[in-house]
C-alpha cells in the first residue's frame, strides 16, 4: 500500500489563509491503514489547525469528510457539493488523491496535508518499510522475493557492494543490506546459483525513466 | 594486448606491479595535482585518479587524469555508477580513450548520503559489474550498450574493485568471479588491515583458480595518525582490527608507527600466492608513497621490455 506521513503542522498552516472555509478530506484506504490521513487523523488535524488559528485570534471554518478512496472519481463525486462550497480543499490523501480531486475541480485549489512517502507495508506497530519502486519490470523471481531495486540503496542488480557490513548497508545502521537478505534467503533455499549469473544491463523504460506511464486495457474499456 | 598501457605491459611481463592513488583537488588547482604527481612519479607504475570519492565533489577524474598524464603519470581513470548513466559513461570512456587514457577502474561508488551533497539524486542506471561488461563490449565487440557499432572503438584495460572485508564473506569470491566473467582485466582490493581475512579470501580465490584469470592487486593504506585510523573505520567498506588501532593509539610517533604497520602488511602480502601487485591508497599522504615503495624493496620500478 501507499505509505504517507503528515506534513509538519507549521508547513500546513503556511498553505492556509485566515477567514476561509476549508474542506479537509481524508481517505479511507492506504493512508487510513498507515495512520496518516484517515478519519481519525482528519479529526486531529482539524483540531490542530483550529487551535493554531485561535491562538492568533484568527478564524477558520473546517468541514471534515473522509471518503473511501480519493484516487477514484466516483468516491470524490460524492462530496462534490462540499468541495464546491469551500474556498479550498486540504487533502489528507496521498499525492494521487490530491491530483484526482484537483483534476475534477479546475477552479478549486487542492493542497496536500501529507507527504506521500513510498509503497510498502507495516513491518511492526508504528514502523513502515518501503518494498516496491513500481519499476514496471519485476525480478523478484530471481532475488528470493526481496527487491534489490527498492531495498538496495544503490539498486544494484549483481550482488552486494563493498559497503555491506554484518548485514547493514553503508547508508546507516537502520538499513539492512538487501543483498545480504537475498543471499541468506537463497542460501537457505539452496539457490545460490541464482547469484552466479550476471544480471544484464536493464531496460528502465518501463520505470519512471521511460516517461509518464499509463496502462490501457482495451478489453476493459467501455 | 588489449590497451598496451604500462599497467598491462608490466603485468604481462610478470612484474609485481605498483599503483598509487591520487585524489583530485576540490578546486581548479592544477598545482595540487602537480605536487602529488611529483611525489609519486617513478614510484608507481600507474596511478588511480579517484572519481568524487566518498561522494565529495572534486575535479572530475577525466580532467585530473589528463593533468596527471601531462605530469608524467599513467592514469587509471576511476568511474563510479553513482553519478552517471550509461550515456554519460560511454561518452566519457570514448573521450578519455581518445585522449590516451586507457586504464579504467569500474566502481559502484560510495552512496551520496555519505558525502557532502547528501540531498542529491543518484543514478545507478547500471552497476559496477554491468559497467565492466559494457566496457568490454565497447572494446572487444566494438559496440555501444545498445548494440550499435563503434567505428573506432576504445582500447581499454578494465579494472574492478574487490572488498574481501565486506559481507557476506562467502559471497565475496563469487562476486570476484562475476567481475572476471564480465571482463575485468585487473582487480584492486579495498585497503587491507585484516591479513587473516585477506589470506582466507585469497585461498578461496586460488581454489577457484581466479588468480590465473585476472591480475589481483592488494590494496594498502598507511595510517597517518590514530585519528586518521578512527576516521578510516567510518569509511564504507573499511575495517581495521582492534590490535592495529591500539598500536596507533599507543605509539609515540604515530606517523612512524603507521608506516611500520603498512610495511609489515606489504611484506606479508608479497608472500601471498596469487597477488600480482600492490595498490597504495595514501589518502591525503601521497608524499609517503616513495618511502613505502623503497622500504618494501619495490624500487626501482621495472622497465617495460
Amino acid at each position: 500500500m501507499i505509505i504517507a506521513k503528515r506534513k509538519p503542522i507549521k508547513d500546513i498552516l503556511k498553505m492556509i489563509d485566515k477567514d476561509k472555509k476549508i474542506l479537509l478530506v481524508g481517505c479511507g484506504t492506504c493512508v487510513t491503514v498507515c495512520s496518516a490521513g484517515g478519519e481519525k487523523e482528519v479529526g486531529i488535524l482539524s483540531k490542530l489547525i483550529k487551535i493554531a488559528f485561535r491562538k492568533e485570534g484568527k478564524s477558520i471554518k473546517i468541514i471534515e469528510r473522509t471518503i473511501k478512496r480519493q484516487c477514484e472519481k466516483e468516491f470524490v463525486e460524492k462530496i462534490r457539493k462540499e468541495i464546491i462550497s469551500c474556498d479550498f480543499v486540504l487533502s489528507m490523501g496521498c499525492g494521487i488523491g490530491v491530483q484526482t480531486i484537483a483534476g475534477m475541480f479546475e477552479d478549486i485549489s487542492v493542497y496536500p496535508a501529507l507527504d506521500t512517502s513510498f509503497d510498502g507495508m507495516p513491518e511492526e506497530q508504528g514502523v513502515w518499510v518501503e518494498l516496491c519502486s513500481c519499476c514496471g519490470n519485476c525480478i523478484l523471481d530471481k532475488t528470493g522475493g526481496i527487491c534489490p531495486i527498492t531495498r538496495c540503496a544503490k539498486s544494484l542488480l549483481n550482488g552486494p557492494c563493498g559497503g555491506s557490513q554484518e548485514g547493514i548497508c553503508e547508508v546507516g545502521k537502520d538499513s539492512p543490506c538487501a543483498w545480504q537478505l537475498i543471499y541468506d534467503r537463497l542460501k537457505k533455499q539452496g539457490k545460490l546459483d541464482n547469484l552466479i549469473e550476471i544480471e544484464p544491463i536493464r531496460d528502465w523504460s518501463a520505470s519512471k525513466s521511460g516517461g509518464v506511464r499509463k496502462i490501457v486495457r482495451e478489453d476493459l474499456k467501455l | 594486448m588489449k590497451a598496451e598501457t604500462n599497467l598491462e605491459k608490466l603485468f604481462n611481463q610478470g612484474e609485481f606491479v605498483v599503483t598509487a592513488e591520487l585524489g583530485p583537488p576540490q578546486s581548479v588547482s592544477i598545482k595540487l595535482i602537480e605536487d602529488k604527481a611529483n611525489f609519486i612519479r617513478g614510484y608507481a607504475d600507474a596511478v588511480n585518479i579517484t572519481d568524487n570519492q566518498t561522494a565529495v565533489v572534486r575535479m572530475s577524474s577525466l580532467a585530473a587524469s589528463i593533468i596527471a598524464k601531462e605530469n608524467g603519470l599513467e592514469p587509471i581513470l576511476q568511474m563510479t555508477c553513482r553519478d552517471r548513466n550509461r550515456i554519460a559513461m560511454q561518452s566519457d570512456i570514448i573521450g578519455s580513450a581518445a585522449l590516451g587514457i586507457a586504464n579504467v577502474l569500474c566502481l559502484s561508488g560510495d552512496h551520496q548520503t555519505l558525502g557532502n551533497h547528501p540531498g542529491t539524486k543518484n543514478v545507478f542506471d547500471i552497476d559496477s559489474i554491468q559497467l565492466v561488461s559494457m566496457l568490454k563490449n565497447m572494446r572487444d565487440k566494438a559496440i555501444f550498450q545498445n548494440n550499435e557499432p563503434i567505428k573506432y572503438p576504445p582500447k581499454l584495460f578494465i579494472g574492478a574493485a574487490a572488498n574481501p572485508f565486506a559481507d557476506p564473506f562467502e559471497y565475496r569470491v563469487i562476486r570476484l568471479a562475476k567481475k572476471i566473467k564480465a571482463g575485468a582485466d585487473f582487480i584492486q582490493t579495498q585497503s587491507i588491515f585484516d591479513l587473516e581475512r585477506f589470506s582466507r579470501w585469497m585461498e578461496d580465490v586460488r581454489r577457484m583458480g581466479l588468480h590465473q584469470q585476472v591480475f589481483i592487486m592488494a590494496g594498502v593504506t598507511p595510517l597517518k595518525s590514530y585519528k586518521a585510523a578512527c576516521f578510516m573505520t567510518n569509511v564504507a567498506g573499511v575495517t581495521i582490527p582492534e590490535e592495529i588501532l591500539e598500536r596507533m593509539k599507543n605509539a609515540n610517533d604515530q606517523k612512524a608507527e603507521g608506516v611500520k604497520i603498512c610495511l609489515e602488511i606489504i611484506e606479508k602480502i608479497k608472500k601471498i600466492k596469487g597477488v600480482r601487485g600492490l595498490h597504495i591508497m595514501a589518502v591525503m599522504w601521497e608524499d609517503i608513497v616513495p618511502l613505502l615503495v623503497k622500504e618494501s624493496g619495490l624500487y626501482p620500478r621495472p622497465k617495460i621490455m
